[in-house]
């Protein structure tokens, strides 16, 4: 398959372009610190599950902005492990590029996989600002309001379609809305995704079960204990399409710390709920980004 | 268990009580700045930072350094319920020649924020006067479309 690889040189150039975009313009990194957000599962700017409304990037509108991230979830019998990059331009647009690992560990043997069994999966994410500005309009309850999409393309094309997957690649499409409730020092974000993902599409994408696009939630609720310090929950709804293994929601506890703009360091509690005949895959979310 | 629900029932009446109680203990945010000295001391704080700031100090050239000082204390003293008159001019008029871009108004947040969080001011209480200051970015930055000079 040397087509793969193919994907994760396009995905480098692709965040590589958008942040040669403008050479000329300085990254004024004049946004408020934590004001951009960190940057979720699948590499958009956002919770550590959900993507918000923000632009990633600590560029305001005359700016771009751009950070690298790595993060490793190891639950109850698996371990996801992503490395990405993202590119704010000019607070409006997003282009983020994230590849996903997903070690099976043992469960891989019992399904027939073979141990240590590894799926991988590229994401490619854009995200588009509509309207409002989530952070500073504190005299309104508008919030920001973001739409994206995120284009996944999964590694094991024969593997999903022997668990019933429809698909090995997807898009997701997604509408954010994000306020800061500065009076509260309350972040919070709705967000709607419409999607066929089978696990984030790790286990590919529409299914035996059901094949059509699904309405999710994704909400999180974060609050600001200094400049530096910020805590939260996230609840993400899944679709649940493979009749071999059910598939529930999701959800995490963070502590969040950014000593700096150009650094941060997350570590939740998550619980994945069943993945493939594993129930209750429940544990650390770990995640580190720095910025440029 | 009519042990339980009494409990409860107690428990929930403490908390309307203290929900209703609330509001009426709270000094206003005036005070919880520290009253006019407070106030004074924090826009004396930030005004000295953003003059030494190098991201926006060059916007200060043309200002009268003493006035600004007093009208900056007005202002925040009566946004945050004080006893104060705001006598300077409107924020649109008074920044319109200053071709201000979003990251020169979150550059002197930051010397606010540094302000307060020297005179101690808890990090609650920083917000609450931020989320005041907040939506005069309407008025203070400059429309995308004005584009800001490069400053040297």
């Amino acid at each position: 398959m040397t087509w793969k690889p193919l994907h994760l040189i396009c995905g480098l150039a692709w965040a590589a372009a958008a942040a040669g975009v403008s050479p000329a313009q300085a990254q004024d990194r004049g946004k408020l610190i934590a004001t951009a957000g960190l940057i979720q599962i699948e590499g958009a700017g956002g919770g550590g599950l959900a993507p918000w409304a923000l632009i990633t990037g600590y560029g305001t509108r005359d700016s771009v902005g751009a950070n690298v991230h790595g993060t490793v979830v190891r639950v109850t019998n698996f371990t996801l492990s992503t490395l990405g990059a993202a590119v704010g331009l000019y607070d409006r647009v997003e282009l983020s590029y994230t590849r996903q690992f997903f070690d099976t560990g043992g469960t891989g043997r019992a399904l027939g996989l073979g141990g240590g069994y590894q799926f991988s999966q590229d994401v490619f994410g854009v995200k588009l600002r509509v309207f409002g500005d989530g952070i500073l309009d504190q005299d309104s309850w508008l919030p920001q309001v973001a739409v994206g999409m995120q284009y996944k393309v999964n590694n094991r094309t024969d593997v999903l379609r022997a668990i019933g997957a429809k698909s090995d690649q997807g898009a997701d499409f997604y509408v954010a809305a994000t306020k800061l409730f500065l009076t509260q020092s309350l972040l919070l974000n709705a967000t709607v995704r419409m999607t066929r993902a089978n696990q984030f599409g790790i286990l590919g994408f529409g299914g035996d079960r059901s094949d059509s696009y699904h309405p999710e939630f994704e909400g999180s609720a974060a609050l600001l204990l200094s400049r530096n310090w910020a805590v939260g929950g996230e609840y993400r709804t899944k679709p649940d399409n493979l009749r071999f293994a059910r598939e529930g929601d999701a959800y995490d506890l963070f502590v969040t710390w950014l000593p700096a703009k150009w650094v941060s360091a997350t570590l939740a509690y998550v619980d994945l709920g069943s993945i493939a005949t594993r129930k209750h895959q429940e544990g650390v979310y770990a995640s580190l980004q720095l910025g440029f | 268990m009519p042990v339980f629900s009494s409990v409860s029932r107690l428990a929930a009446m403490a908390l309307a009580a203290a929900l209703l109680a609330a509001p009426a203990r709270a000094g206003t945010l005036y005070d919880d700045l520290g009253g006019r000295a407070g106030v004074q001391r924090i826009a004396d704080g930030m005004l000295q930072r953003a003059l030494s700031d190098p991201r926006i100090k060059d916007k200060f050239q043309d200002a009268d350094i003493e006035r600004l000082q007093g009208l900056l204390m007005l202002d925040f003293c009566k946004l945050a319920g004080g006893p104060c008159r705001y006598p300077g001019r409107d924020m649109a008029t008074a920044h319109a020649d200053l071709n201000l871009a979003p990251r020169h108004f979150n550059a002197i947040v930051e010397d606010l924020q540094d302000s307060m969080q020297a005179e101690g001011i808890p990090f609650r209480t920083q917000n609450r006067l931020l989320a005041l200051l907040a939506p005069m970015h309407r008025d203070i930055v400059a429309p995308p479309g004005a584009k800001p000079e490069a400053t040297p």
